[in-house]
């Protein structure tokens, strides 16, 4: 008794044109080429996308420049934050719109998207509009950069395009931004917002396309800023590229995340924090929980726990509002996270999935857990990038500290205990830009977020995220 | 202690129950709660959408698992009769209403309520032990508790003394279900927590372990005179503790939220949150029970939209 | 045709939420600056002081405890609703003396100040709070928290200066009781309104009309009030102020002429904050 019955959120909201253009100074204009953006639940081709090509970019550049001389910088700093509140306003009243457009096109559940993306999208613009006003409270002499070339990844499409825009344009800046090339649709939709909030033609700039165009964007030299956030590879080229052109530049790259439970946790939501820390968002977060640390004392209790738990979650359809765990965003990343989880059967690692049925089309992985994994495995240094959880133990704080920090990352980690002292204990020994203690996978517009080490530098969100923007 | 329950020789909870310190240790030792984390926990389910085919039937088990609840200084044995009427038909005009699992009334109506109600096979539940506040001496609970059972109460509602709960007197609260629990004979025994008293998680985790091992056979939210009386939250850590009570011991205990629960949309809640945490062995009357009294008729005016297709009105259903 | 008789508002109150006329039953006749009747205005008593104090005392917990970002929507959510009113709030500041353009700008200026205080709720913490590196094994944190009930005399520009005393106080989880300007009530009791529909939960704003004089001091010494600001007070009344809220230790923001055109600054804010500051050991 009680199975759900199906529960489809309305596809009806939202209204997906053939074909779009580029967004380049106020207005849609077409591309020589294009590329299809699929539904990864079904594979069905949602729409022709354009392919900015180095002369699209060179237009956008352009328009960005003339609205950053001519208008934006100008503008009194008052009336740029009623500019991104009305942003903010248009975005919640589109909010179920968007949410549903951000479940088709790039797979996540529709309860995430709705619950946890729209809101912090919102949330975001507001906050930075706040700022807008008031920057002299937070950086002495203020004054913006310029034209910031901006390239989002596809796991949280809106919302790292609010992590960019917002800031950005709040400090006086004006934007080209790239959004991933599996996930273009709800920037494009941005774009409209934009055109209802009578932003200024060219403060805003959507260049769609893949590597190539945010090559084109990063190199170009008429930006003064470069922000990225997607894979430490790409980071890295970008880097190389940036370096010596007098551009700033702000990272936010891949993650290998400890999540360490301690034996004296609340083992019930640490069991709720490692489900949310991995697969939340399928495991795509680049500050997913990926590696769990259990004290070893607790480790039986805490897995026979932590299995019962992943047996009820609900995997399928994105657009399904009980759905827990939704499709992988493309068959190159499934084949990503195969290849991986492969290579933890052939180390010796012991694989587990819950019994869960999956769609015979579009891109899914069940939820899966490794347990005997060593430091040495692929699975322990890796990023996956999807549902899959590497277990390992330890027996004293300091083993657990020298384990986390033992990676080239360094976006974030988990603490589970209930004594205060060794949280914060732990916390100024774990090297990560974000340390959630008895929680994961926190966010707000408010708290800086960002990596040590090869995780990248810079830090978006709170008065932090202003300094990525500011002279 | 005097009186030893009754747990499986192999659990190792008869000697955690030997002595005091034993039992203040083991309770003690339980994992924590932490209350930001259960309290996100339980409003995510909430937002599980139940729809179609599984809120009829949801709606059903609902109706099924109420009991229908009437604990008021003004009852009288007109009042119980009419509530019996109800719960044997909540619906007159649709014979395929489930009837609910029991009626809940103080011990002195016990009597009324049993012949209202014979040969229906809705329960008699009484509460008992000098409900809701339970200050009076153990002699005066537990002549409550036998009167209500010779009256012929199938189940007995007993509230645990708070007082010494949150003194740290675990040994007196063990002892005196312990004791009502051997008046009770062989009518069920519910201990209800008053959880709105003892205000943490942790101690609704503490009390929760204590009542089972001293033989509760279900363990229940509030009196309902209390506020807060149930919530999702606290239900989530009592279906925890239930959960984890029988995967140590092997024996099933079951859980009544009561108080507060007055919507179709509540209870379907409740029922998610079963499903989800203790598990489908739960979502039965015999073992999830909702105390109510307005909640039946919202389940029936939701049941008839299901049906219907249109909106019902309060006006067509009656009331008790 | 003879020209349609227009109905007219009768001005009361804010108390709680709700607009009570004064206990007392008395009003005072308000004109414009040429001497034209324009309305009666409630004149509140020391019970309706009273009351208004209960009212800010029973939702301070409330509302301090909103998220700031909450505070901040619905700061902004005000905005928007004072930006519907434009034209109203207009036409009474004409009333009080303004030529237009002036009215409008000063309607404009409020309705801008209120959003630049709306961004601030979630961003004074951000400024004034500080991590503390203190020599030990110890993490030290300070955070700024709501004195708590606040008196308030607004000053006579009628509403950039009520705005700029309210908003200030209020952002950060303090409730108020505030005496609107005496000469010029009206725009006070239609920022009321736009209060009363703009989701800031009754009691975090109480208005009181009247007679300066007459109120002030139960105000300054009232034991149930935290903080006082005397922006709207004269030299004497202020005095007088000072020392009885000296009785409980009031937090007092004396009267300043600042000029209200220009960025106001976080004193408005911190005059009415405390400074909590968390030891924690940090250990295994």
């Amino acid at each position: 008794m009680f199975e759900y019955a199906p529960a489809p959120e309305s596809r009806d909201i939202v209204d997906i044109k053939p074909a779009y253009g580029l967004f380049i100074d106020g207005a849609f204009t077409d591309a020589n080429n294009h590329f299809k953006t699929v539904n990864p639940a079904s594979e069905e081709v949602l729409a022709e996308i354009s392919e900015a090509d180095s002369a699209d970019v060179d237009r956008a550049v352009a328009a960005a420049r003339k609205a950053y001389e001519n208008v934006w910088s100008k503008l009194p700093a008052a009336e740029r934050a009623k500019y991104l509140f009305r942003i903010a306003r248009i975005i919640q009243e589109r909010s179920r719109e968007l949410a549903v457009l951000e479940s088709i096109d790039n797979g996540k559940p529709i309860r995430e998207s709705r619950d946890v993306d729209l809101p912090l999208v919102a949330a975001h613009f507001f906050y930075y509009a706040g700022w807008a006003d008031k920057l002299e409270y937070a950086v002495a002499d203020p004054r913006p950069l310029g034209v910031a070339g901006q390239v989002i990844p596809w796991n949280f499409p809106l919302l790292m395009l609010a992590w960019k825009i917002a800031p950005a344009l709040a400090c006086g800046n004006t934007v080209v931004l790239k959004p991933a090339e599996t996930t273009p649709l709800t920037a494009l939709a941005f774009a409209e917002i934009c055109r209802q909030a009578d932003l200024p033609p060219g403060v805003v700039n959507i260049v769609t396309g893949a590597g190539e165009t945010g090559r084109a964007l990063v190199e170009h030299p008429g930006i003064d800023k470069v922000a990225f956030t997607g894979s430490t590879e790409v980071g890295r080229q970008i880097a190389r590229a940036v370096a010596g052109t007098g551009k700033r530049l702000t990272l936010e790259l891949g993650g290998k995340a400890a999540n360490i439970v301690f034996d004296d946790a609340p083992l019930d939501q640490a069991v709720e924090g490692i489900v949310n820390g991995i697969f939340f968002n399928q495991g795509h977060v680049c500050c997913a929980g990926s590696r769990l640390l259990v004290q070893e004392s607790v480790a039986e209790e805490l897995l026979d726990r932590l299995k019962t738990r992943m047996a009820t979650l609900r995997v399928g359809d994105p657009l399904d509002k009980n759905t827990d765990v939704g499709a992988i965003n493309s068959a190159a990343q499934l084949a990503k996270i195969r290849e991986l989880s492969q290579a933890g059967d052939n180390e010796g690692a012991v694989r587990w999935s819950p019994p869960c049925e999956l769609p015979d089309r579009g891109f899914w992985f069940a939820p899966t857990v490794f347990t005997g994994v060593a430091q040495s495995h692929r699975i322990a240094r890796e990023e996956i990038f999807g549902p899959v959880l590497s277990v390992l133990t330890f027996r004293t704080p300091q083993e657990a500290v020298e384990k986390a920090n033992n990676t080239p990352y360094g976006l974030s980690a988990g603490v589970w205990t209930e004594k205060g002292s060794r949280i914060l204990w732990m916390a100024q020994r774990l090297r990560a830009g974000v340390v959630w203690a008895n929680t994961f996978n926190k966010f707000d517009p408010a708290s800086p977020f960002g990596g040590y080490k090869e995780s990248g530098f810079g830090r978006e969100g709170g008065r932090h995220g202003l300094e990525a923007y500011l002279r | 202690m005097t009186v030893t329950p009754t747990i499986p020789a192999d659990s190792g909870l008869a000697e955690i129950t030997s002595t005091a310190g034993s039992l203040r240790g083991f309770l003690h030792g339980l994992p924590g709660v932490d209350q930001v984390g259960a309290e996100e926990r339980a409003a995510r389910l909430a937002t599980r959408s139940i729809k179609k085919s599984a809120k009829a039937e949801a709606i059903d088990l609902a109706v099924s698992m109420v009991d229908l609840t009437t604990l008021e200084g003004a009852d009288t044995p007109g009042k119980v009769r009419a509530l019996c009427a109800k719960g044997m038909h909540p619906d007159p005009g649709d014979a395929s209403v489930p009837m609910v699992a029991a009626i809940c009334v103080y011990s002195d109506l016990v009597a009324e309520a049993v012949r209202a109600l014979a040969g229906s096979g809705v329960g008699v539940a009484s509460v008992a032990t000098s409900f809701p506040s339970g200050r009076a001496p153990l002699e005066a609970k537990l002549a409550d508790t036998r009167r209500a059972v010779e009256d012929g109460a199938g189940e007995i509602d007993m509230v645990i003394d708070r007082g010494a709960f949150l003194a740290g007197d675990y040994a007196k609260v063990f002892e005196e279900i312990v004791a009502v629990k051997a008046a009770c004979g062989q009518a069920h025994l519910k201990v209800i927590l008053e959880t709105g008293e003892l205000v943490t998680y942790d101690n609704v985790r503490r009390a929760s372990w204590l009542a089972m091992m001293a033989g509760a056979d279900f363990i229940k939210t509030s009196t309902g005179k209390v506020s807060p009386a149930a919530t999702l939250p606290v239900t989530l850590v009592m279906l925890e503790a239930v959960r984890d009570f029988r995967a140590r011991t092997g024996r099933q205990v079951g859980v009544k939220p009561a108080g507060g629960i007055r919507t179709t949309k509540d209870a379907i809640k409740y029922l998610v949150l079963v499903n989800e945490t203790a598990g489908p062995d739960w979502l039965t009357p015999a073992w999830f029970r909702i105390g109510a009294s307005s909640l039946l008729n919202d389940l029936l005016m939701q049941r008839r939209k299901l049906t219907t297709g249109v909106y019902a009105g309060p006006d067509y259903f009656t009331l008790d | 045709m003879t020209e349609r008789l227009s109905v007219r508002k009768t001005y009361k109150l804010f108390i709680g939420g709700a607009f009570p006329r004064s206990e007392s039953g008395r009003s005072y006749a308000v004109n414009d600056a040429k001497g034209t009747f324009l309305a009666n205005a409630a004149r509140a008593s020391r019970k309706d002081v009273r009351d208004a104090v209960v009212a800010a005392r029973k939702a301070q917990p409330g509302w301090a405890a909103r998220t700031p970002y909450n505070r901040g929507q619905i700061l902004y959510r005000i905005a928007e609703m004072l930006e519907g009113r434009r034209d109203q709030f207009t036409d009474e500041l004409r009333g009080s003396g303004l030529t237009k353009t002036a009215a409008r700008t000063e309607v404009d200026a409020a309705i801008d100040r209120w959003v630049w205080y709306a961004g601030w709720a979630d961003k004074i913490a951000q400024v004034t709070g500080t991590a503390n590196p203190v020599a030990g094994p110890y993490f030290n944190f300070s955070t700024p928290e709501p004195t708590g009930v606040i008196g308030i005399l607004a000053p006579d520009g009628p509403l950039l200066g009520l705005v700029s005393v309210l908003a200030p106080a209020i952002l950060t989880g303090n409730t108020t009781i505030v005496i609107a300007s005496e000469p010029a009530p009206l725009p006070a009791i239609t920022l009321a309104e736009v209060l009363a529909t703009s989701d800031l939960p009754g009691g975090v704003v109480n208005i009181l009309t009247g007679h300066r004089t007459e109120l002030a001091p139960w105000i300054a010494s009232h034991m149930d009030i935290n903080g006082l600001d005397l922006t709207g007070a004269d030299e004497d009344l202020a005095t007088d102020c000072e020392q009885a809220a000296a009785e409980n230790l009031k937090r007092v923001l004396s009267p300043t002429t600042n000029d209200r055109a220009t960025d106001p600054g976080i004193a408005r804010m911190t005059a009415f904050l405390e400074t909590k500051t968390v030891w924690h050991p940090v250990g295994i």
